[in-house]
């Protein structure tokens, strides 16, 4: 697929960094030329330096041709009329923009073909702060990834050692639990996946990844992480976009502290917030921290845009007695250096919003995409089409269906219900599928399968 | 510093290299040609060398860091250089020491198309023809077609194409896959290898000396399958032909792959270097022809004018093809080509020299110098193609010219030390290090008869220019080698 990325900050070389390993053909434009050449010395790609809107710039970066323009530079500005040359100029196929002002965000209006014509709008923050919210309001996963409009969830959780997970098999802990209706789907252990099947043990250490109805989600956090109460107390270290965002969405059901270092920002976040009580310091202070009662904190979520100072107030929260502790952390070898060891969870924007991008680029009717383990593995969402003839999945039992290795379809969405997979379990036309693909590499065979063959047309 | 890495890289690029040797064997087995065992042995002690570098770490999976290029570049041309020889050492005819084998294939290898050989039309068919495969081999680099054909280099393919393309502005890719590109290169390449075969084949020439001339033309080599070069067929339509040919492969291949994807030639047009690469031929060849012309050195005024032409255009594309002797053409006129080949083509083509680009870059940073004198206060900017071009490029340019010129002061003296006299001295090292080949003096016809010391420093010369200076200099700093 011929890709052009529109700026080279965080999000737009995560996204080429992630793309162009899948065998796509990247252009990223920048009016930096320092960005380009980091981009351009590390990966295989093209980097055209010049205004992203620019039609000469885009037509200089292949835009005749290109399958998709995703634009994420700094100003929505720039990223809405690029998307608007785009489909004026050459007729780009897919055009997904990132627009962050409510101004604009207010008025879906304008974002009809007929006006500006954006394909899929992605705010990288508001995609993190959601993800940071369902962590806080699910105590005990370290992950939750939605599916079908919210209808079912996948959540990861960690065996501890004296817990009641480790030393289980796979189908003890589903008979023991008879009044719900959950699946293991995949374990990782340490860097390694496995497709579990009722035989496996679970190990302490292990991630553990159930899929079903969000209802029987809560009740099997709430047996397997008893001791855990729902969080109250929140501090959120930085104020910046993501900070306030989440502040926003938690103040009115939890107390919520924010502590910003910039006097000017901590004024401003005071202003635009209605019950956050916002402190002026440095989110490493341990004596602000004690002052601010650190120790009855249940949740500690460091979200300034470093990831040291991140990774630093955070042991240091977790030290002076939070707790739980998150910290958002950019950069992938940070996230294993510190995950479920000094940190309890370690967040990756870029893990959280490269899924958005994936589901408009995979083949196949594939609607929802959540990227795992650093993008070595993926949960996908697929819609089935066809019928027993011209599809490969449709009409068949999930034990004849051929999938790729280390590939397991976790639970069937049809019409409202969530159907958890079972090995005689058949799927019909239109059912939303939801796979986790713990190979990467295996992706392509998956995309294969839910595409319909030529009969159908 | 990743050994097996470079090793297992190594490897497979010699076992690639060792295919060469089938065409030449073909040849030879088919006219029954004594040189076909020399083929065979070379073909399987260069296999069989590859694949030893590349079993024993054929699993080693890492990529490759920006040093690693250099070296592994750096040690394929040099490898190349050697393993190259091997049939020319082997064969009957052309019995060659193994000094002059080895200046034989990196002439032919870096297009420089110097040779050592005398009676060149009484030479095996085969033998001619590797000789010529090796030159379209070396035009757009052999690491390049690598990186074409073989996916599996992966990221570490970039490294090892930006040590090996010629030019100061290295990372415009013409498309966003560095394989796409190389791909793009070499089917350019190879179609104007195509077109040019065929017009020469039209033009009068014999099938075999048509394939042969339209590999060492494309590649701006200067390998000839006779001793008197193009002049042997002393036919206007084929020297034209040549002269076209030498011209589109010393343009910037970027150009040519533009102009071909947007079917318009305003790639071409709107080329500041192309502008000026034709003006500057434009400008040569004029004072060639009109010097001739004056001095009545040719009987007539089209004679005078044709071997003007082709001349001035064979050796300012740093191709080296001679139809007249113009070692021996009046006054300033043969040390004039000579500096023209410094000059040499445009970035990204198959020439050799110091490239037009950075000549231009250098001619616009002393106008800028001479403006600023006029107005203290004002702020230029250089453009080229009207974009500004960056103060690192510029700087870059300078240390390069700087470089060249102490690399070329120094391994002159040197030839001077082995017994050269200057004139020889001058023209040889500049004939090689600007990959253009004939030179004057001692070697205005063939470098047989200087020492073997000498034929070293040339070979190392010849890929200096190639791998245009730093690629290979950077191995002599020991912050290279530092852990």
């Amino acid at each position: 697929m011929k890709i052009i990325i529109l700026g080279a900050g965080q999000v737009g070389s995560s996204v080429a960094a992630n793309l162009v390993s899948e065998a796509n053909d990247i252009t990223v434009i920048d009016t930096n030329p320092d960005c380009l050449q980091y981009l351009s010395e590390r990966h295989d790609l093209r980097t055209i330096v010049g205004v992203a809107s620019h039609p000469s710039v885009l037509a200089n970066a292949g835009a005749k041709d290109a399958d998709m323009i995703i634009a994420v530079t700094n100003s929505d500005e720039t990223n809405m009329i690029a998307c608007q040359v785009a489909y004026t100029l050459f007729h780009t196929p897919t055009k997904i923009a990132r627009v962050r002002n409510n101004e604009y965000l207010k008025h879906p209006a304008l974002f009809a073909q007929e006006a500006l014509p954006i394909d899929v709008l992605i705010s990288p923050e508001q995609v993190v702060t959601e993800y940071i919210e369902r962590l806080i309001s699910f105590p005990g996963a370290l992950q939750v990834l939605d599916f079908a409009n919210d209808m079912a969830q996948m959540v990861a959780v960690s065996a501890h050692y004296y817990g009641p997970l480790a030393g289980k098999l796979v189908c003890d802990i589903c008979s023991k639990l008879p009044e719900i209706e959950i699946r293991i789907v995949a374990i990782f252990r340490a860097g390694r996946s496995i497709i579990p099947d009722g035989n496996t043990e679970i190990e302490p250490n292990d991630e553990v990844f159930f899929i079903g109805a969000p209802k029987h989600i809560r009740t099997l956090l709430k047996t397997i992480r008893s001791t855990e109460k729902a969080a109250k107390r929140i501090i959120i270290a930085g104020g910046g976009n993501i900070g306030m965002r989440l502040a926003q969405l938690l103040e009115d059901r939890y107390q919520v502290k924010l502590i910003e270092l910039n006097s000017h920002r901590a004024q401003e976040v005071s202003e635009l917030l209605k019950k956050t009580i916002v402190i002026q310091g440095d989110v490493a202070d341990e004596e602000l921290l004690l002052e601010e009662n650190i120790e009855n904190t249940d949740v500690f979520c460091a979200l300034t845009n470093a990831d040291v100072a991140n990774i630093i107030s955070s042991m240091l929260a977790k030290r002076l007695g939070a707790r739980k502790v998150m910290a958002l952390i950019n950069r992938a070898a940070f996230v294993d250096l510190v995950q479920s060891n000094v940190i309890d969870i370690a967040i990756s924007p870029q893990q959280a919003t490269i899924g958005s991008l994936l589901a408009h680029i995979r083949k196949g009717d594939v609607v929802v995409v959540h990227s795992l383990r650093r993008g070595a593995a993926e949960a996908i969402e697929a819609i089935a089409h066809g019928d027993s003839t011209s599809s490969k999945v449709v009409g068949r039992k999930i034990d004849e269906i051929k999938l790729p290795p280390d590939t397991s379809i976790g639970a069937i969405v049809r019409g409202e219900e969530v159907i958890i997979a079972h090995h005689d379990t058949v799927i019909e036309a239109d059912d939303h599928v939801i796979l986790l693909v713990a190979d990467k590499k295996q992706v392509h065979e998956v995309e294969k399968l839910f595409q319909v063959g030529i009969t159908f047309l | 510093m990743q050994f097996t890495v470079i090793q297992r890289i190594l490897g497979i690029l010699l076992s690639l290299f060792s295919l060469t040797q089938l065409p030449p064997l073909l040849i030879a087995l088919w006219l029954n040609e004594t040189s076909l065992h020399a083929f065979l042995i070379s073909f399987c002690i260069i296999l069989i060398t590859g694949l030893l570098l590349w079993l024993p770490v054929r699993n080693i999976r890492t990529d490759l860091r920006l040093r690693d290029g250099f070296f592994i570049v750096v040690l394929f041309w040099a490898g190349l250089g050697v393993t190259g020889a091997i049939p020319l050492i082997l064969s009957e005819q052309p019995h060659l020491s193994i000094a002059d084998a080895v200046f034989e294939s990196m002439s032919g290898l870096t297009t420089t198309g110097a040779t050592v050989i005398t009676g060149i039309d009484y030479l095996p068919k085969s033998i001619l023809f590797y000789r010529h495969e090796l030159q379209w081999l070396g035009g757009m680099g052999i690491i390049v077609l690598a990186v074409a054909i073989l996916p599996l280099l992966g990221i570490g393919g970039m490294q090892l194409y930006k040590a090996e393309t010629p030019g100061p502005l290295k990372d415009a890719k013409m498309t966003p896959r560095i394989t796409e590109t190389a791909k793009a290169l070499w089917y350019i390449y190879l179609s104007m290898t195509v077109a040019c075969a065929l017009l020469y084949w039209l033009a009068g020439m014999s099938l075999f000396d048509a394939i042969t001339h339209s590999f060492s033309t494309i590649a701006i080599g200067g390998f000839s399958t006779h001793d008197q070069s193009i002049g042997f067929f002393d036919n206007r339509a084929i020297e034209a032909i040549a002269v076209i040919f030498m011209v589109l492969s010393g343009i910037n291949f970027t150009l040519h792959f533009l102009a071909w994807q947007n079917t318009s030639l305003k790639p071409y047009t709107n080329d500041s270097e192309f502008k000026a690469y034709l003006t500057f031929l434009f400008a040569v060849s004029i004072v060639c022809c009109v010097y001739l012309i004056i001095k009545g050195n040719y009987p007539g005024v089209t004679p005078a004018i044709s071997e003007g032409i082709f001349q001035a255009v064979s050796i300012a594309t740093t191709t080296g093809f001679t139809t007249a002797r113009y070692q021996v053409w009046p006054d300033f006129l043969p040390v004039l080509l000579l500096f023209s080949s410094f000059v040499g083509a445009c970035a990204v083509s198959t020439g050799g020299g110091i490239k037009v680009v950075r000549v231009l870059l250098l001619f616009r940073q002393g106008l800028r110098e001479i403006r600023r004198l006029i107005h203290p206060n004002a702020i230029f900017t250089i453009k080229i193609n009207n974009r500004p071009v960056p103060e690192r490029v510029i700087n870059a340019v300078w240390g390069f010219f700087a470089a060249y010129i102490s690399v070329f002061a120094l391994l002159m003296l040197l030839l001077m030390v082995t017994g050269l006299d200057q004139v020889t001295a001058f023209s040889a090292m500049a004939a090689c290090m600007n990959n253009l080949g004939p030179g004057l003096g001692a070697v205005s016809d063939h470098y047989g008869e200087i020492n073997n010391a000498a034929k070293w420093l040339l070979c190392f010369a010849m890929l200096l220019g190639r791998l245009e200076i730093f690629t290979l200099l950077v191995l002599f700093t020991p912050a290279f080698w530092r852990k």
